[in-house]
């Protein structure tokens, strides 16, 4: 390089700068900066999320909103109210009451994961919490049928209500079928979906035959 | 004072504080930074100072962090190491590996006895199938047992019903594929629960048509159809894997007792046994059927003698 030969830096230039960087500082104060606010604020912001989310279930469309800030607030709720309202409804017996507490929260987490490993397997491309997350917000309909269930049950328990009840657990069985089969489909391959769609029938299948023949002592 | 230069002065460090944990992986990258200047700057006082470090607290502190600092990266890389190794699910997706055109077709042929039992015949090794096929059988038992009010002392409903399919499942393909082993069977363990599996789509089929409608004769009927089906196609996807007469009767043998067996098991204790029944079998000896909640252990002998006694009466 026959140009850069001479290159010398002249005399009357000085050189001179800082040498201190300033660099963005790290304290904790400011990474955790949700640590100062009002509880109040914490508490509505998570609630807002969660409710946002529930609308999105009760109103299936092709958003994303659900997948990308996944979180479990909601799937708890569901999965507890549903539990203590399922608890202990049984025909006659003081041995083995209808589904216990612990039986439907480990049904309801159990077969999330199986189905959320099974479309891993298949080779979806959600991840493991996301599909949780889905999954668990798509109980809203089924927890709903069965607030309706037991206002049935209140007024009085004969072949009117059980096909009452029949018709509203059905109807919200296929909601909830229909509204996470909306988010989760969309990550597999086109081909394969139906193999995704059935098992998350089974498992809402099995939650509303639960719901059905829960009988109050 | 706020750390917002990149120079670091070492005498104004806080070499009290202990090191934690929670600070190593943030400190890495300063720590490097840091040790090139410590280690000019204990050179120099080193050679100051015969005995006397000029930052001895410095010393021990910096000392202490670096070996907290690399226990944090050992335990990090083991960690990761092994959560690589055993929570792969990857080491299953071959076999999940399945268009639902496959899984039917499979489905069909799980009905359809093979003819030629000359050449070993193909098993496909695939756990999908076999797995919906379990969790089916599941929801079925369930409303069988719901439908007949059974009672389960020790025990929940759900439990039992998914204890018995997967232990089946699980357990009958262990024993069948040790019974294979022995017989110099060419079978691998993944083939053998696949080919368990899918040999439950008969039961699935006669269970969920039986425990709706309930009649005896019909249970028997399917029993023997559907069941015996099953029951001889994968007996002959197995004889066609195995040499020598005496083998393929061992396996068969315990293979078609297990299979048949399982599905009258399921069929009479979960079942409520409907009053009338006797109306298809006129037996004037036989006790008249109770609609009764009962425990599972006790109906089960009452329900082998009246097999038995009904087998007799219809031949």
């Amino acid at each position: 390089f026959p140009g850069l030969a001479d290159v010398s830096i002249s005399q009357d230039i000085p050189v001179e700068g800082e040498i201190t960087v300033p660099v963005g500082s790290h304290s904790p104060d400011e990474d955790y900066s949700t640590l100062d606010e009002p509880v109040k604020d914490t508490i509505m912001r998570d609630l807002k999320a969660v409710g946002k989310k529930f609308v999105h279930v009760m109103y299936p469309r092709k958003s994303s909103a659900l997948l990308r800030d996944w979180d479990l607030w909601g799937p708890l709720v569901l999965c507890v109210s549903l539990a203590l309202m399922l608890q202990g409804g049984s025909a006659d017996s003081k041995d083995d009451g209808g589904p216990q507490f612990a039986e439907v929260f480990v049904i309801i987490w159990f077969g999330a994961v199986v189905i959320t490993l099974n479309s891993k397997l298949l080779g979806g491309t959600i991840s493991f919490f996301q599909s949780l997350c889905v999954l668990g917000y798509c109980v809203l309909p089924l927890t709903v049928a069965m607030l309706v269930c037991r206002l049935v049950l209140l007024v009085g328990a004969g072949t009117v209500s059980f096909i009452i009840r029949l018709i509203v657990v059905g109807a919200m069985f296929g909601w909830s079928t229909l509204a996470s089969t909306a988010f989760l489909a969309d990550s597999q391959p086109p081909n394969r979906k139906a193999l995704v769609v059935y098992p998350i029938f089974l498992f809402y299948f099995v939650i509303s035959w639960m719901i059905l023949t829960f009988t109050p002592q | 004072q706020g750390g917002g230069s990149a120079v670091i002065d070492m005498e104004n460090m806080d070499d009290t504080s202990g090191s934690s944990f929670e600070d190593m992986g943030e400190m890495h990258q300063r720590m490097k930074e840091e040790e090139e200047e410590e280690a000019e700057g204990e050179a120099g006082a080193g050679e100051e100072e015969d005995g006397e470090f000029l930052g001895m607290k410095g010393l021990r502190g910096q000392l202490g962090r670096q070996v907290a600092d690399q226990m944090w990266q050992v335990g990090k890389r083991q960690a990761s190491r092994a959560f690589s190794l055993y929570a792969n699910i990857d080491i299953l997706r071959p076999y999940f590996d399945v268009e639902p055109v496959q899984v039917r077709a499979r489905l069909l042929e799980s009905m359809i006895p093979v003819k030629m039992i000359n050449f070993p015949q193909k098993i496909a090794g695939e756990l999908y199938g076999p797995l919906m096929l379990v969790f089916t059988l599941v929801a079925i038992l369930l409303h069988g047992m719901k439908t007949s009010d059974t009672i389960i002392r020790e025990g929940t409903l759900m439990g039992t019903a998914i204890g018995t399919c997967f232990g089946y499942w699980l357990g009958v393909s262990s024993f069948m594929y040790f019974l294979a082993y022995l017989c110099n069977a060419q079978i691998t363990m993944v083939q053998m629960l696949s080919l368990l599996g899918y040999g439950l789509f008969g039961h699935c089929i006669t269970l969920f048509v039986t425990y709706n409608i309930h009649f005896h004769s019909l249970f028997y009927i399917f029993w023997l159809v559907v069941g015996g089906l099953s029951t001889l196609r994968m007996v002959a996807v197995l004889v066609s894997r195995t040499v020598g007469h005496t083998q393929r009767l061992i396996l068969c043998g315990a293979l078609a007792a297990l299979h048949m067996l399982f599905l009258l098991y399921l069929h009479f204790a979960y079942h409520k046994v409907v009053e009338g029944i006797l109306d298809t079998l006129e037996g004037p000896n036989m006790p008249p059927f109770q609609r009764v909640a009962r425990d599972i252990p006790v109906v089960s002998n009452a329900v082998l003698n009246t097999t038995a006694k009904a087998i007799a009466l219809t031949l």
